[in-house]
């Protein structure tokens, strides 16, 4: 669909508009701008981690085992994976197996955030806040809920999103367009996952 | 997310009083809100400087009523020195955030960008309104910390740690008021992106048939180049401002050091970096100044164009200069910092940047001084307030020379020096960039004209009492009058305390002459001559519909663009100026394709 298609104020547009720059239809291009501002955000809260990283001494390794987050990684890389197939049924025109994969990429985003919550809720029971650590500085502990918890808060909205868009689509308002937007999205989500992982679990792997 | 597509939807005429002028999804009436805001919020920030240049003038004078107020903060209608400080905080953050990003921006941005496109509306119309509505809520936030126990922040606007950080030890209003401070700022930054998300599509995807980014007007690229700054900019500041509040809520130290002592107190903070929110807050903070000016760039430009009845030198170059400011306007946030303790390799390496944005700089002030040259300008309140930009934007730029080399910088940081350089260039010129939008673009938008007589004698006292006011706050910066003083009782300072009266009574007659503006404004609403469809003979389309125009914009033909957007003075034309819309054929070496 691109933007000529899209009819405003009752009466059809089609033909009075130049073709959207790049080809991008104002919906995905939208986004595609959400995307880099939420990449300026979370860019934002990995440098200051990595600032004051930095300017700590004896900064806290206090992870053991990479068991639990490879776990997790797995689960929502395959999640991408699902989306992927979302999609590309959508655009082939099946409904009913587009609307199933949507639905297993939210069910893997859901139990990321399980798997998510259960470590938060393990750490938090050994003593650990947002402004205590029991490992060393209570910045540590801040910058680890901080950011996490950015992150969870994004497949959290994702998650809701894939299963509003996905009713919505099997409903027939929504169109395949829209899953692929969605799926930009949930991609987006999972890229940041691929700089959390090193940036906050593997540089603070006890050694 | 799913939002996103649910809102690029058609909407109709609204009908209801509430869809019509309160919750309207129509671009132009969020951009007359937005306008609306702007104004309320300058009078504010006009009215604080009031009180402030007054206090710093008569340092016992009594305000009659000011303890009404705050009766702590201005015992005896005296300020205290902690309040005069708060006062001095909401006046910067007020300017900064909710008139000079709201008015250029949002309000002329949101009323004629779609418009010179050529489109019904934005494509996410659910989106801008809420854009609105967000900033309307930060701004009544903001305003609350007046309200509160010990009143608004008393951090300045840049908000440093740790003073920002550590709570209401640091001093009155450093508890509440730095709250809701940043909950104010972090909420204003959802309705930048909201904002720049419609901005940025619309110039992308809702042009009509034949307008070419290069047909389109400069206002259009000067508010495309905002929003792609905004875009990155405000994305940044959101996640400092909520870790500001963490800090003061969830008793985390993101900003402060440990073993820090306040008022002989050691706090119970340990490991942050103050530092860290001064990156933070300039690499937002720099961007942000380029929010503010280069709107009023695109408007003074087509201003100038109109009324000079003859194109710049260049508009590809013109373009390309905005856009190299807002591509630069991230690499030399750190001459913000030039004495805050970083590395002085640092400084070497942002002062280098900060340099060469002079270039682009300069070389839009040389096309406006070069195409202004030999042309006969018609003289009206709008193009004496774009004249008025250009001289403010050269005077606040050429101090920024000195300020931009570290060593200089060094003796001139934290001085009123300062304080001149950034009125001048960032205040005064992004003011006088909206006055010139108001007094050109009033007509359309309301449908009626504005008093030329009082324009023009708004725009006297403006000029002169600007220059009154903030040329010599650069002989008190050199003579090393510090800033944030609220007085003056050293032996070096008490000599300068006769250039500070001069000053308020500058700034008290400057005041109350954009009281004649707010009057005309108001006045010329409801009684001012009725406006034609193309009162200034312009080009763009914004001039070929109807005024006011209608809810689509264009009424039941979709404009068709034949032409780049300022075919003035065209040899062998049938008229001084051809339309974008017009059909006519012409010869003319510019045309852009």
């Amino acid at each position: 669909m691109s933007q000529a298609d899209l009819t405003m104020h009752g009466h059809s547009t089609a033909g009075a508009m130049a073709e959207p720059t790049f080809s991008v239809p104002a919906k995905k291009m939208a986004m595609w701008l959400f995307i880099i501002a939420d990449t300026a955000t979370f860019a934002g809260c990995l440098v200051a981690y990595g600032f004051i990283r930095n300017a700590t001494p004896n900064w806290p390794r206090p992870f053991h085992s990479i068991t639990n987050v490879a776990l997790m990684t797995f689960i929502l890389l395959t999640s991408s994976l699902t989306m992927l197939i979302a999609v590309r049924e959508a655009h082939a025109g099946d409904k009913p197996k587009a609307f199933r994969w949507i639905m297993i990429t939210a069910v893997a985003g859901a139990l990321f955030a399980i798997l998510h919550i259960r470590e938060w809720m393990n750490m938090i029971g050994e003593g650990a806040t947002l402004f205590h650590n029991p490992w060393g500085t209570p910045l540590f502990s801040s910058c680890f809920f901080a950011i996490t918890g950015l992150h969870l808060l994004h497949v959290t909205g994702g998650i809701i999103a894939l299963i509003a868009v996905g009713i919505r689509y099997q409903g027939g308002r929504y169109k395949a367009d829209d899953i692929e937007i969605t799926g930009l999205y949930w991609h987006f989500v999972d890229l940041v996952w691929m700089f959390v992982v090193p940036l906050v679990y593997l540089l603070n792997l006890s050694h | 997310m799913h939002d996103m597509s649910a809102h690029a939807v058609p909407h109709g005429a609204p009908t209801s009083f509430i869809r019509k002028h309160v919750f309207s999804l129509d671009h132009k009436v969020i951009g007359k809100q937005y306008y609306a805001l702007a104004l309320l919020a300058a009078l504010i920030g006009m009215a604080l400087s009031w009180i402030m240049r007054i206090h710093l003038g008569w340092g016992s004078f009594a305000i009659p009523g000011l303890h009404l107020l705050s009766s702590t903060g201005a015992p005896g209608n005296v300020l205290t020195p902690e309040y005069y400080l708060q006062l001095m905080t909401m006046h910067g953050t007020i300017m900064v955030f909710f008139v000079l990003t709201t008015a250029p921006f949002a309000a002329f941005g949101n009323f004629f960008l779609p418009i010179q496109t050529g489109a019904e509306d934005m494509p996410f119309p659910h989106f801008n309104m809420m854009s609105f509505w967000v900033t309307f809520v930060g701004f009544w936030v903001l305003i609350a910390s007046f309200f509160v126990a010990d009143g608004p922040t008393l951090g300045g606007w840049t908000q440093y740690a740790p003073l920002s950080a550590i709570g209401s030890v640091g001093g009155p209003g450093q508890g509440l008021g730095v709250v809701l401070w940043a909950t104010s700022i972090a909420i204003f930054c959802v309705g930048q992106l909201f904002g720049s998300l419609n901005f940025i599509t619309t110039t992308l995807d809702m042009r009509c048939k034949g307008m070419s980014l290069m047909r389109l007007p400069l206002t259009a690229w000067g508010w495309f180049i905002t929003s792609v700054m905004g875009l990155t900019a405000f994305a940044v500041l959101m996640p400092a401002c909520i870790l500001l509040i963490l800090d003061h809520v969830a008793g985390t130290s993101f900003f402060v050091a440990s073993n820090l002592v306040i008022n002989d107190q050691v706090l119970p903070h340990s490991g942050g970096s103050t530092l860290l929110w001064q990156h933070l807050f300039w690499f937002f903070g720099h961007p942000e100044v380029y929010i503010a000016i280069v709107p009023g760039m695109g408007i003074v430009s087509h201003v100038l164009i109109t009324n000079m009845r003859k194109p710049m030198l260049s508009h590809r170059v013109l373009i390309y200069s905005m856009a190299a400011l807002a591509v630069l306007s991230y690499m030399v946030y750190g001459h913000h910092m030039f004495v805050s303790g970083m590395n002085p390799i640092s400084s070497l390496v942002f002062s280098f940047p900060t340099l060469v944005i002079t270039i682009p700089s300069t070389i839009v002030v040389l096309m406006w001084l070069g195409s202004l040259y030999g042309s006969k300008l018609r003289i009206n309140s709008a193009s004496l307030f774009a004249l008025g930009f250009v001289s403010m934007f050269i005077s606040g730029g050429v101090s920024g020379f000195f300020l931009a080399q570290p060593s200089i910088d060094i003796m001139l940081h934290a001085t009123y020096f300062v304080v001149g350089h950034f009125h001048l260039v960032m205040g005064v010129a992004a003011m006088f960039g909206i006055f010139a939008g108001t007094y050109f673009w009033f007509p359309k938008m309301t449908g009626r004209m504005m008093n030329e007589t009082l324009g023009k004698a708004h725009f006297i006292l403006s000029f002169i009492g600007a220059y009154c006011i903030f040329m010599p706050f650069h002989y008190l910066g050199i003579a090393g009058n510090v800033r944030r003083y609220q007085a003056f009782t050293d032996d070096y300072l008490i000599p300068l305390i006769p250039v500070h009266k001069f000053i308020t009574v500058a700034a008290l007659v400057t005041g109350f002459a954009q009281l004649i503006f707010v009057y005309n404004l108001i006045h010329s609403r409801f009684k001012g001559a009725i406006a034609s469809d193309n009162p200034w003979q312009g080009t763009s389309l914004e001039w070929s519909t109807a005024t006011p125009p209608p809810h689509n914009n264009f009424g039941d033909k979709m404009p068709v663009v034949y032409h780049d957007p300022y075919q003035y003075s065209v040899e062998g034309a049938s008229a001084d100026f051809i339309m974008q819309t017009s059909p006519e054929k012409i010869n003319s070496p510019n045309e852009e394709k």
